[in-house]
């Protein structure tokens, strides 16, 4: 090691400040950033203005409780509502309980060298890609018809829409069990707590904010889909609420869609139906968000 | 201090109120208590073995990571397993509860012998094994809740009988953190300090009535004092418990233990490292007057 003292003695130079060229630099980063994000925000910002502006006049009381009707002006959304609504319900009971019980079964009790996990592993990433369309063909072949044979109800169209999202419920799970700190199972187990007690009373616990987000992100996809209803056989012009789970339905999806493939003369204009429709949808979504926010937040943990 | 005598009377097992002993038999009895309260018999007594290593093996994916481990820790005494990193010592003080199960790639030869018992036979319970045998880790790791919640977590779990704010507050006192925290029982364990922390696990495994604890590492997270309050607790507990300590702290295996294990890795044909017991004998021969030269070598500071 040569001596220090010879390099102390001259004055150390003073940092400068950065060149104009890296200034630059960062600014036009931040700028193309900023870019793409107000286009993104831009293009949404223009829909929800198209859509509100052709709507909002329509969206009322009387929109929510009338059912449709060949006359625009005293059609109504109600029928589709709480269709939308019922299906959702059904989905959710569905996906909860089968999405955990089978991320819970992929982290914690599976053999990852066993071939049956990994096939079952690989097939999830894989139905997760599926295009909609198929699922409702599966639904029809196996739920409306075939073994089950429930015909064009709630319960089939429900079903449907669970297989749908299912795979992002056990992904989700997947995630949110494996960032649970193996140190919070090994405490737990040194404890003489079974496995199962430890799933049951730290693990989940812990998860379910990230399962939450799971279960948002595949409701939010369910509410919207439209093809696999329309082959599974939700019926298009429906006058009446559903009953039960084995009721015919229409959904919200459909009804707009219908009201949109309607041409409009003067007498009867869809196109604001369609448009109030939208929104209604876009606020039950919200609405549904809002309560699995308050959910997670509410089982929020701080490590 | 007449608080331990009365709980070691109160704590002579009712068979009920430990639940199921499917498999094991344990005999609590009578120890020879020390005759002068504090002051420990200087001439050797015949402890009963609390355990018994046979010739223990453990292996990942068959390669073998500590071989040939043979002592006995004995009753109401530290046991400390000191050598240097990688030789093995996490590895056997977690065979005495079976944590090694955890592991999908380990696999564990030879006999471990709890109170004449061999804990891996097929018809003995895991379950039931962590029962009686607790275990503290290297980094605290309090549960997500609240301190309550915390220490009453294994009492619920294991169906205890009894008063749970009773059991809780017993568990705390035992651990000597009681009064720091018996105004806050209901706020987020993590807001405590790391030696709090430490002494919540401990309070933890003793809230279950463990008959063994296995430390492994505790202190090493810790500040020179939360060492010093943690190492004197241990000192307590002996008189009710038998513990096992895995430490890299010569100095504080030298301070608290009664018999130590002296640990070291050697190289294989194949370039694997396997660690290995040189030398079990009573701690101030192991520190004095080692009989293996690495002993000495380790204990006297030649060797890290």
């Amino acid at each position: 090691m040569s001596a220090h003292g010879e390099t102390a003695a001259a004055p150390a130079e003073a940092i400068g400040r950065p060149t104009s060229s890296r200034r630059a630099k960062d600014l036009g980063f931040r700028l193309g950033l900023l870019t793409c994000l107000g286009l993104a925000i831009l293009l949404l910002g223009v829909l929800l203005w198209d859509v509100a502006s052709d709507g909002v006049d329509r969206l009322s009381w009387d929109f929510i409780t009338s059912f449709a009707s060949i006359n625009a002006d005293q059609a109504g959304i109600e029928a589709a509502l709480t269709g939308t609504l019922w299906l959702m319900g059904v989905c959710a009971a569905f996906i909860i309980p089968v999405g955990v019980a089978t991320a819970i079964y992929l982290e914690e009790y599976a053999d990852n060298t066993k071939w049956y996990n990994r096939l079952i592993e690989v097939n999830i990433q894989n139905l997760a890609a599926v295009p909609s369309i198929v699922y409702g063909i599966l639904g029809l072949a196996f739920l409306v018809r075939g073994p089950l044979s429930l015909g064009p109800v709630i319960l089939a169209g429900g079903l449907t829409l669970g297989l749908l999202v299912l795979p992002v419920v056990i992904i989700a799970g997947r995630e949110a069990i494996r960032a649970v700190p193996p140190s919070i199972r090994e405490g737990s187990m040194a404890l003489g707590a079974t496995q199962w007690q430890t799933i049951w009373r730290q693990v989940l616990p812990a998860a379910v904010p990230g399962i939450a987000t799971g279960v948002i992100l595949s409701l939010s996809r369910a509410i919207g889909e439209t093809a696999p209803l329309i082959v599974v056989g939700a019926a298009t012009f429906v006058a009446f609420n559903p009953t039960g789970l084995d009721s015919n339905f229409t959904a919200m999806p459909i009804q707009i869609f219908d009201w949109i493939s309607r041409p409009s003369n003067d007498v009867n204009d869809y196109k604001p139906l369609a448009a109030a429709g939208i929104l209604l949808l876009m606020i039950v979504l919200l609405f549904m968000n809002a309560i699995a926010i308050w959910l997670r937040n509410r089982f929020e943990q701080k490590w | 201090m007449t608080d331990d005598r009365q709980e070691q009377e109160q704590r002579a097992p009712e068979p009920e109120a430990r639940g199921l002993r499917r498999s094991l038999d344990v005999h609590h009895g009578d120890h020879p208590a020390p005759a002068v309260e504090g002051a420990e018999p200087k001439a050797k007594v015949d402890r009963e073995a609390v355990f018994q290593l046979e010739d223990l093996m453990v292996s990942y994916n068959a390669k073998p990571a500590v071989r040939n481990v043979s002592f006995d820790i004995s009753v109401n005494e530290i046991t400390a397993l000191i050598g240097p990193s990688g030789c093995g010592k996490s590895t056997v003080i977690r065979c005495f509860n079976r944590m090694n199960d955890l592991i999908p790639a380990a696999k564990v030869e030879g006999k471990v012998l709890y109170h004449g018992q061999d804990l891996y036979a097929s018809e003995v319970d895991a379950v039931e094994v962590r029962k009686r045998i607790g275990m503290v880790f290297q980094k605290p790791n309090p549960f997500p809740k609240s301190i309550y919640d915390n220490i009453a977590f294994g009492p619920r779990v294991l169906g205890m009988k009894g008063e749970m704010d009773e059991i809780v507050e017993r568990a705390l006192v035992h651990a000597a953190l009681w009064d720091e925290v018996k105004d806050r029982m209901k706020t987020n364990a993590f807001g405590m300090s790391g030696g709090q922390q430490q002494r919540l696990c401990i309070a933890r495994c003793l809230a279950v009535e463990p008959d063994v604890i296995l430390m492994d590492e505790p202190c090493s997270a810790l500040d020179p004092i939360s060492t010093g309050k943690i190492e004197d607790l241990m000192m307590e507990l002996k008189r009710e418990y038998s513990i096992v300590i895995v430490t890299h702290n010569m100095q504080q295996a030298a301070r608290v233990s009664d018999k130590t294990a002296f640990f070291t890795v050697e190289l294989g044909e194949d370039e694997h490292r396997t660690g290995r017991v040189v030398e079990f004998d009573d701690t101030e021969k192991i520190f004095t007057n080692p009989s293996d030269p690495r002993t000495e070598a380790y204990v006297t500071g030649k060797v890290g």
